[in-house]
């Protein structure tokens, strides 16, 4: 009963009044900012982290306060996808197929309690996933040297952009511009400055968190010029919420499944969220079949990919936490936070620090029972926030974000960058190239390239080292690295040859 | 030649990359190396970027839409006015940057004079009272010597 044990630890170290209080702080900020359309996940913790360093709270406040952000985006998420079909993140989109009609059939309440007890249970259940599953892949995980790292982060950088974007080359660019960037600075092995042009702000690389503030934060201001924030929800109402419990009883075999499924696609590298309530969805409506109704706002459709999506949130911080390499944007943002407070995820995570791998799954079990509170009954609540028009809303985003920024480095040259990043971003998201990959290249970047001149001292230069991984025994191939090797070629070009099968469901229109 | 966004991005991407390696080869090496060394691993993949680009400018996606010429000159003046804001906040302090620059955001969100006017002031008061004394942050509300 080694789980109970830790989980007493855990809750021990999360069971304070002040860390507490953070998470439901935590719970309520993540799920207004996961609400508010074109804010998501990514964005609402990338604001916080600056800030939350800025107030100095140690390794296991921050945590639990990121994290409960992060659950509470990505219950919010779903408000605005079945009030204003909007989604609110991007896993959200798929809610909003059936949510909205429902809404307009005048089931607004039914659809967001729905929403919230689906993504109630599939939090739930992934989070006691991510328990049993995270120390067995720990152990697998401890047998990893160089080469199958750099093949692991081989494999996340080419799933990465697979399923979430239509063009492989643009994903592939993506992380490409994201390495390129993080090789700015100083290289660690020797020392001597690289790329930087002689500009001595360079010295110590780009920090991440400029690009994550930059790319996911300040590039919105400049999408809601565009469209002059017609995406208000001003007007929306909803009159009395009660629970139906019938929906939820009928919705019940739905809820348990798609938690599964979620989880699953969740723990892939690279993945993520957006990819468990896309096949949840997809899965239950095959189930259903053409009696089912999909699309013209039954339950069913909204708990699938809620509870697909919250369970793929936890399913990603499987990987992220084991290996060290996230399977979500939002989890790449986590990562951040860790990588900053001086955590290095991976195998030894567990047995180095179990306090805080503990105290976070504690955390997230305690998020959960808070933010079905906040979004079933209170959820009027983010019903009246979503309509604070985004004129006096998007101004104060970006003043948060520069102010975070500013008050962690002291520096205007970082802050250029960020407005430099907002305007890439901003670009990038134009022409239909993915951002995430960009902040997991900046990220990873020189983990990568550490692990390739590990992999190759060992091997004296020669390339096989990337699969002949054991110096001592020469003649057994590596089969973690081969097949990671292997999966992520797999990964690269099966969304090519699958994408003519599978289309993204586009938004349902009026 | 229809669809020229990809096509512009993917040769300006090109140049960039270009320049890269180019400052990438010029990176100096220590004596003590290791195999791979200090300039594989950006050439490889400023390279790899260089690929991806030549096959956004043969087969480039569909155009997206491109906002109108003054949503354009919109999103410039708010570019500019945040760069202002990163040189200003050090020697003006923290309010009358923030109330004007917010509020000019704002403006360009939703052209209505006076909600920006109060939504400038609203916000660096707002967050001002927010950061320093709830968050404790070390803002500083004026330039220096000036009061």
């Amino acid at each position: 009963m080694e789980i109970l044990d830790n989980l007493a630890l855990g809750f021990s170290i999360a069971l304070s009044p002040w860390t507490l209080m953070l998470a439901v702080l935590g719970c309520f900020i993540g799920t207004i900012v996961g609400a508010l359309p074109g804010l998501g996940p990514s964005n609402g913790v990338a604001i916080m982290i600056p800030i939350t360093f800025s107030m100095g709270l140690d390794a296991v406040s921050a945590l639990v306060l990121l994290t409960s952000i992060y659950y509470g985006a990505m219950y919010g998420g779903r408000i605005s996808s079945i009030l204003l079909n909007i989604p609110g993140d991007e896993p959200a989109l798929m809610t909003t197929l059936d949510g909205y009609p429902m809404a307009k059939n005048g089931r607004a309440g039914d659809a967001l309690v729905i929403s919230g007890v689906a993504s109630f249970v599939g939090a739930l259940l992934a989070t006691i996933g991510l328990m049993l599953l995270a120390p067995l892949l720990s152990r697998v995980a401890y047998q990893f040297g160089p080469g199958e790292y750099f093949a692991l982060y081989l494999l996340a950088f080419a799933t990465l952009g697979g399923i979430s974007s239509n063009n492989q080359a643009k994903a592939a660019l993506a992380s490409c511009i994201g390495l390129m960037i993080a090789m700015i600075g100083l290289d660690p092995n020797s020392g001597l400055p690289r790329l930087t042009g002689g500009n001595l702000h360079l010295y110590d690389g780009i920090d991440f968190l400029v690009a994550i503030v930059g790319l996911f934060a300040v590039s919105e201001i400049f999408f809601f010029i565009e469209s002059h924030g017609k995406s208000s929800a001003a007007g929306v109402k909803i009159d009395k919420v009660r629970v139906p419990w019938r929906d939820i009883w009928s919705t019940r075999w739905t809820m348990l499944r798609s938690s599964f499924l979620g989880f699953f696609a969740g723990v892939l590298p690279g993945a993520g969220a957006s990819l468990g309530s896309f096949m949840t969805y997809m899965m239950e409506k095959s189930i259903a079949g053409d009696k089912g109704g999909f699309g013209t706002g039954v339950p069913k459709g909204v708990a699938a990919p809620e509870a697909g999506n919250n369970a793929a949130a936890g399913g990603a911080l499987v990987p992220m936490l084991t290996l060290g390499v996230p399977g979500s944007g939002t989890t790449a943002v986590l990562l951040a936070v860790l990588v900053t407070l001086n955590i290095t995820p991976g195998p030894t995570l567990f047995t180095d620090r179990p306090d805080v791998v503990w105290g976070l799954i504690a955390a997230l079990l305690i998020a959960n029972f808070v933010l079905l509170i906040m979004n079933v009954p209170m959820v009027k609540v983010f019903v009246k926030v979503l309509q604070v028009p985004p004129a006096i809303l998007l101004p104060g985003v970006t003043m948060i974000s520069f102010v975070g920024i500013y008050s962690l480095t002291g520096s205007y040259f970082d802050l250029l960058l960020v407005v430099g990043f907002g305007v890439l971003g901003y670009l990038l998201r134009k022409l239909d190239i993915p951002t995430v990959p960009v902040i997991l290249g900046i990220l990873l970047g020189h983990q990568m390239e550490k692990q390739l001149r590990d992999a190759m001292v060992l091997s004296d230069g020669s390339a096989w080292g990337l699969i002949y991984t054991r110096p001592t025994q020469p003649e057994d191939i590596s089969y973690i690295a081969t097949g990671l090797l292997i999966a992520a070629v797999l990964g690269f070009f099966a969304p090519i040859l699958l994408r003519r099968f599978i289309t993204k469901p586009q938004r349902v229109s009026d | 030649m229809g669809r020229l966004s990809d096509r512009i991005f993917g040769l300006a991407m090109i140049c960039v990359a270009l320049v890269y390696i180019a400052s990438a080869m010029q990176v100096q090496v220590s004596f003590l190396s290791d195999p791979v060394g200090s300039k594989a691993f950006p050439i490889g993949v400023a390279s790899v970027a260089i690929i991806c680009c030549v096959v956004m400018i043969l087969r480039p996606d569909e155009e997206p839409d491109w906002p109108v010429m003054w949503t354009v000159v919109s999103i410039i003046i708010s570019v500019f006015l945040l760069v202002g804001y990163s040189y200003a906040l050090k020697p003006l302090g923290f309010l009358i940057p923030t109330a004007i620059v917010s509020g000019a955001l704002s403006y360009q969100i939703n052209p209505k004079p006076i909600r920006a006017v109060l939504t400038g002031l609203g916000l660096s008061i707002g967050l001002f009272v927010l950061f320093r004394y709830v968050l404790d942050l070390g803002l500083v509300p004026f330039g220096k010597g000036w009061f």
